[in-house]
């Protein structure tokens, strides 16, 4: 893997009071790749994705030790805001959660509170062609957001990150809430997104990383146990506790 | 076997029957006050009632001055309990660490808002009256007002901004939103209906107070309207209340055109209250 990295954590344990939720991990994201993060629940998946934003910072008593690198450079502490971090490190959650305005207030608000000074309609625009649903909704964007289906409220939350024009796009189980269907749209967006982002995908759903996903990290009980292309993880995992996984015996 | 059967079901019919009793009894009570009122008041309640100062003439006496009284009241209560009730609210649900002693503070809002009117009365007169020296004003009672319907509004403006819900706030935060800006543009305009009804019934429970009133020395003869905030005043329920105490007949048919008044002001007020709820539940479906 000698593509160039973006993200990367170092000797990183994080912790829910006493409770250690990933221990000493080390993980290496390379850039313009998708990401997916694998294992069982509860075994600290989207709490590891969510250091890379810095939104475990609204967690009461969580705790962190090591570092997560963006571009080389320390962002989980204290001294770096965690709002320019954001702005370049987008997320999609695992619920669809539009903002209850219009679909166009939703992707606008983001670049608008950061000053962004250019043609509204056509940033609007164009994340809606980006993701993948402005055929759907161009002849109401000024309708409210809560009336579009589940699935398109999830598009509409990716093109609300797209928005900002971050490097890197985090999602927590995006699919994970919805039927197959929407599910499929969503998988073909992450494919064509990852041209211009960087996407790391949290999910239980193996198939869905086998079918996406360039590199896959594994997970079990806090502890990475295994990462590396999807390909050889899905068919010769170095670990036995991995192929066990993926071939369904437990998780 | 049958026995026990017929025992139960007759348990269960009694019980029905002492429900359906106790409700409709209050019902049956109320509107049996409320009739007794409209009989005796309503014939009194015109333009002159409205528009003449009291007087020790039953047929010249009205209840301008109280009504302006109460409406300067309630003005100055929203201007001085909304914004730091509000205020309060978005501390404590938005900016204030969970731990003891914010819960401390809680559970502290929730017993102030369920202390007796008469101790905020004599808080008033304690630190506003005598210590401030601000008199029987109208400041002053706003101000006892105030306290005494702060806890309430927290905790209405609480539970509205409790209500929206974290995903919403966590999908601004993931765009680059400041606190402020999340709060702003995302919690209060969600959260606003819901404290705008808290408002409104702490509003109408404030013009329908009258011991802390009493307390501060608001009970007094007042011919005119109050032109500023260190004018003396009277409110509706005080005017009401005196009326009552006189010993001729005509003063307690006054008082009652005077409670008709006093509850088509509150059932205004309600009735804004839940018609403001139903429109923001239509639309806000989270």
């Amino acid at each position: 893997m000698n593509n160039k990295i973006i993200i990367e954590a170092k000797n990183l344990t994080l912790r829910y009071g006493k409770h250690p939720a990933i221990r000493d991990c080390n993980i290496q994201i390379l850039k313009n790749k998708v990401t997916a993060i694998i294992g069982p629940s509860g075994c600290g998946k989207s709490t590891l994705l969510r250091t890379f934003n810095r939104m475990n910072d609204f967690i009461d008593n969580f705790n962190i030790e090591g570092e997560v690198l963006f571009e080389g450079k320390v962002i989980n502490h204290s001294d770096m805001d965690p709002v320019e971090i954001r702005k370049r490190i987008g997320m999609v959650f695992q619920k669809p959660n539009p903002f209850p305005k219009s679909i166009f207030d939703n992707i606008i608000w983001g670049p608008k509170i950061n000053g962004f000074i250019g043609n509204q309609q056509e940033l609007v625009e164009n994340c809606l062609i980006d993701a993948g649903l402005f055929d759907e909704v161009k002849d109401r964007l000024n309708s409210s957001a809560m009336e579009l289906s589940g699935g398109q409220q999830q598009r509409l939350c990716i093109a609300r990150a797209i928005a900002m024009k971050p490097e890197v796009i985090l999602m927590d189980e995006p699919a994970s809430a919805l039927d197959p269907k929407a599910t499929m749209k969503i998988e073909e967006l992450i494919k064509k997104l990852k041209k211009s982002y960087t996407i790391i995908i949290v999910t239980h759903n193996m198939q869905q990383a086998a079918r996406i996903s360039d590199n896959t990290a594994f997970l079990y009980e806090g502890e990475l146990i295994e990462y590396g292309k999807t390909n050889s993880i899905f068919t010769k995992p170095d670990k036995q506790q991995t192929e066990d996984y993926i071939t369904g015996r437990f998780g | 076997m049958n026995d026990i059967l017929s025992r139960r079901k007759l348990k269960a019919e009694i019980f029905r029957i002492i429900a359906t009793i106790s409700t409709w009894s209050s019902i049956i009570i109320l509107i049996i006050l409320l009739g007794n009122i409209a009989w005796d008041g309503l014939s009194k309640v015109n333009w002159t009632f409205l528009n003449n100062f009291p007087s020790r003439f039953p047929h010249k006496a009205g209840i301008k001055a109280a009504i302006w009284g109460s409406i300067w009241m309630l003005a100055l209560v929203a201007i001085i309990a909304v914004p730091i009730g509000v205020s309060a609210a978005i501390y404590l649900e938005e900016y204030a660490k969970k731990n003891k002693l914010s819960r401390f503070i809680e559970i502290n809002i929730a017993n102030l808002a369920g202390v007796p009117s008469i101790i905020y009365g004599i808080l008033g007169l304690t630190i506003f009256v005598r210590f401030f020296q601000l008199d029987r004003s109208l400041l002053a009672g706003s101000l006892t007002m105030s306290l005494l319907i702060l806890p309430v509004i927290i905790m209405a403006a609480r539970e509205a901004i409790k209500a929206v819900p974290k995903s919403i706030r966590l999908g601004a935060f993931a765009v680059g939103a400041t606190r402020w800006q999340t709060i702003q543009s995302h919690v209060l305009p969600a959260a606003t209906p819901g404290i705008f009804t808290g408002v409104i019934l702490a509003m109408s429970r404030a013009i329908g107070e009258t011991a802390p009133l009493i307390m501060i020395g608001a009970l007094t003869y007042v011919a005119f309207v109050p032109e500023n905030i260190n004018d003396p005043f009277t409110t509706l329920p005080i005017q009401i209340y005196n009326w009552v105490s006189r010993p001729q007949v005509e003063f307690h048919h006054l008082a009652a055109a005077g409670i008709i008044v006093l509850l088509v002001v509150l059932l205004t007020m309600n009735a804004a209250a839940i018609l403001i709820r139903n429109r923001s539940l239509k639309k806000y479906k989270w």
